[in-house]
């Protein structure tokens, strides 16, 4: 199939489609999905293609949702549960955390747990303390769970119809930030699960990034190609589980590592990476690993606070030519 | 409409049941004091007629969640006590394969979804899996046990209205058995008859003798009756008793002086065993050899089980992802 133009949110209605066009055990269920086409507009058009049935508006109940996305898995159901804001996973902590990923290995393997999950993530437009968080990494002490965080319309894509395949609990998060964003979908192309990326390949140094903090560390990337410092970033699109052998091979070639992250620094992906290198591949390393993390503080709202509390392009850049030595 | 009056062999069956898990459980807490068995675990012992009951109520295809103390619930649905003993035990042949122990017990394949260790958190399972049924247009249903605690927390609330709202063919019986861990229900819980939770949610309830097998029997058919025909979940109210405490650290001594013995003269299996009289269902001989039988047979199949080997440590990484 040849490519087509679409957003990051037309990337993730596209998906939800296909899947649900190929297989009639595909259903999307969560809060206000439905008639209203999603508070982020990304499943706009499915209540009307595919119906109430399947795509279901549920009350204000993210421990229902996912519970009753739990149960209808274990009956051989493929449910797609959306929890609108990522913050919301907290209400439903349990059912997550407790129930959906525990629920293969408690029963000692007797079932599969095919749920996935979306919910929108991430800062940058003012939503506040509650309505902002890059929620991956609560996830990541959870064994049981696979994590996606995708960047582009491609990914967003690719990714989802993995996620609704994959006989895990997948929980994919989609960046708010880029659901206006313009790509390119291959439609009928999946994104394996667990695969890095390499988007730019270099020998300088290894940047290993996510979602806009991958798109801001290619910025970067570019602006110092310009000097003729070519830095190789990596997106892992997974974070649970992690694809280590693509960050480690090019921690082997350039010898440097800057993680970047839009999440403050204490348990989280980006100092997983670090700490997993410093294992795998101490010896190939030339300078101490960098992470460049958000505050150790809530989300503010403020846009000259929000903007400072992430990682900036600035931030970034610095990171780099110190530990490149530019 | 009421339930198909049960045959003397249907009737001697379900007494049998409620026998084979009282052994069980009195099995399991010998196992303990002896300390064969791990961690904790929360005893069934009283309450049999509410899971025997309301499980003569299902077929195949139907679904069953319940809680921590859920080995009743779990060989009420027909469980193989051996394989159930031997996830108690931690056993490589454990129902699941010693990953779970007491609080998990499952058997997809025989419709066990699971014991569930968090309070309410099988409520809104119970409803996913009566969405299944809704949605290939099956006449399955989905029942879940659950404590009069867990009529407090929100999984309870957030359930049983998804539950009413899609009409969907779910379950949900409350074993009231009058504690939520050591607390009385009345220091917790500010209404008398849980059951009247339902009227919240504009849902049909029931509230039954939980220590009558029969009459749990009959409501649970109604309720199931109710769900194949497409009118919605029930919420019933079971008024049972707890006879051993909370877990197996517990001894119960906060229960007021004269309650355990009142609620012993109501025991679900003497009045079972009143009422077969009564039926001509059986002797009373004929009821004293079964009850050694099932003592014996849960004897020998308990020794068989603890020579059973243990699960290679290996195998503790399996199972996590497909």
């Amino acid at each position: 199939m040849s490519a087509v133009p679409a957003t990051y949110r037309e990337a993730v209605g596209l998906a939800l489609a296909d899947e649900m066009e190929e297989d009639p055990d595909v259903f999307c269920l969560g809060e206000d999905i439905g008639a209203a086409g999603g508070v982020f507009k990304a499943t706009v058009g499915l209540f009307e293609r595919f119906g109430p049935k399947r795509v279901r508006d549920t009350p204000i109940s993210e421990q229902a949702i996912v519970g009753a996305a739990l149960g209808a898995a274990l009956t051989g159901l493929r449910p797609v549960a959306e929890l609108m804001f990522a913050d919301f996973a907290g209400v439903a902590f349990d059912q997550i955390a407790n129930q959906l990923a525990k629920y293969r290995y408690l029963s000692g393997g007797q079932a599969v747990v095919p749920v996935t999950i979306r919910m929108a993530c991430g800062a940058g437009l003012g939503f506040g303390a509650q309505h902002s968080q890059s929620a991956e990494n609560w996830f990541l002490n959870v064994p049981g769970l696979v994590v996606v965080v995708p960047a582009t319309a491609g990914d967003a894509y690719g990714l989802l119809r993995s996620a609704i395949r994959d006989d895990n609990p997948v929980i994919v998060l989609e960046h708010k930030a880029l659901y206006a964003d313009k790509g390119e979908v291959e439609q009928g192309r999946t994104v394996p699960l667990g695969q890095a990326e390499v988007v730019r390949e270099g020998e300088a140094l290894t940047v290993v990034a996510t979602q806009q903090m991958r798109l801001r560390s290619v910025a970067v990337a570019d602006e110092l190609a310009e000097e003729g410092v070519q830095v190789e970033v990596i997106d892992p699109r997974t974070v649970a589980p992690l694809d280590m052998p693509t960050i480690v091979a090019s921690v082997r070639k350039t010898g440097r590592l800057v993680c970047v992250q839009e999440s403050p620094a204490a348990g989280s992906w980006g100092a997983t990476v670090i700490a997993r290198v410093a294992e795998l591949a101490f010896d190939d390393l030339d300078a101490p690993p960098a992470l460049i993390a958000a505050d150790d503080t809530p989300i503010p709202f403020a846009a000259p606070l929000e903007d400072r509390w992430m990682p900036t392009k600035e931030r970034i850049t610095g990171a780099i030519r110190r530990l490149a030595s530019l | 409409m009421s339930a198909p009056e049960p045959s003397s062999e249907d009737l001697l069956a379900l007494h049998r049941r409620m026998l084979e898990i009282r052994e069980f459980e009195d099995e399991v807490q010998r196992l303990f004091l002896q300390n064969v068995v791990r961690g904790s675990t929360h005893l069934y012992q009283g309450q049999e007629a509410v899971a025997v009951g309301a499980c003569s109520a299902l077929r195949e295809g139907d679904t069953m969640t319940c809680t921590y103390r859920g080995h009743g619930a779990v060989l009420a649905m027909g469980a193989p006590a051996d394989r159930s003993l031997a996830e108690i035990l931690g056993k490589a042949d454990g129902l699941c394969r010693g990953k779970g122990g007491s609080m998990h017990l499952t058997d997809v394949g025989r419709g066990i979804l699971g014991s569930f260790a968090i309070v309410g958190a099988n409520l809104p399972v119970t409803c996913g899996a009566a969405l299944s049924a809704t949605y290939r247009g099956t006449d399955a249903v989905s029942l879940a046990f659950f404590g009069d605690g867990a009529t407090n927390i929100g999984t309870f609330h957030e359930a049983l209205n998804l539950a009413a709202i899609w009409r969907l063919p779910a379950i949900f019986v409350c074993e009231n058995n009058l504690y939520g861990e050591y607390s009385p229900i009345a220091a917790t819980t500010p209404i008398d008859r849980l059951a009247d939770r339902a009227n919240s949610y504009g849902m049909a309830s029931a509230q039954v003798d939980g220590n009558d097998l029969l009459a749990v029997r009959e409501v649970a058919w109604a309720a199931t009756e109710r769900a194949r025909a497409g009118d919605g979940p029930t919420l019933v109210e079971a008024l049972t008793y707890r006879q051993r405490g909370h877990s197996r650290t517990d001894p119960a001594a906060y229960r007021p002086e004269g309650e355990l013995e009142r609620w012993l003269e109501r025991d679900p299996i003497v009045l079972f065993e009143r009422a077969l009289v009564e039926r001509d269902a059986a002797t009373a001989e004929h009821l004293a050899t079964m009850r050694s039988e099932v003592e014996r047979e849960m004897a020998t199949m308990s020794a068989r089980v603890r020579t059973w080997p243990a699960p290679d440590p290996e195998s503790r990484l399996e199972d996590v992802l497909v």
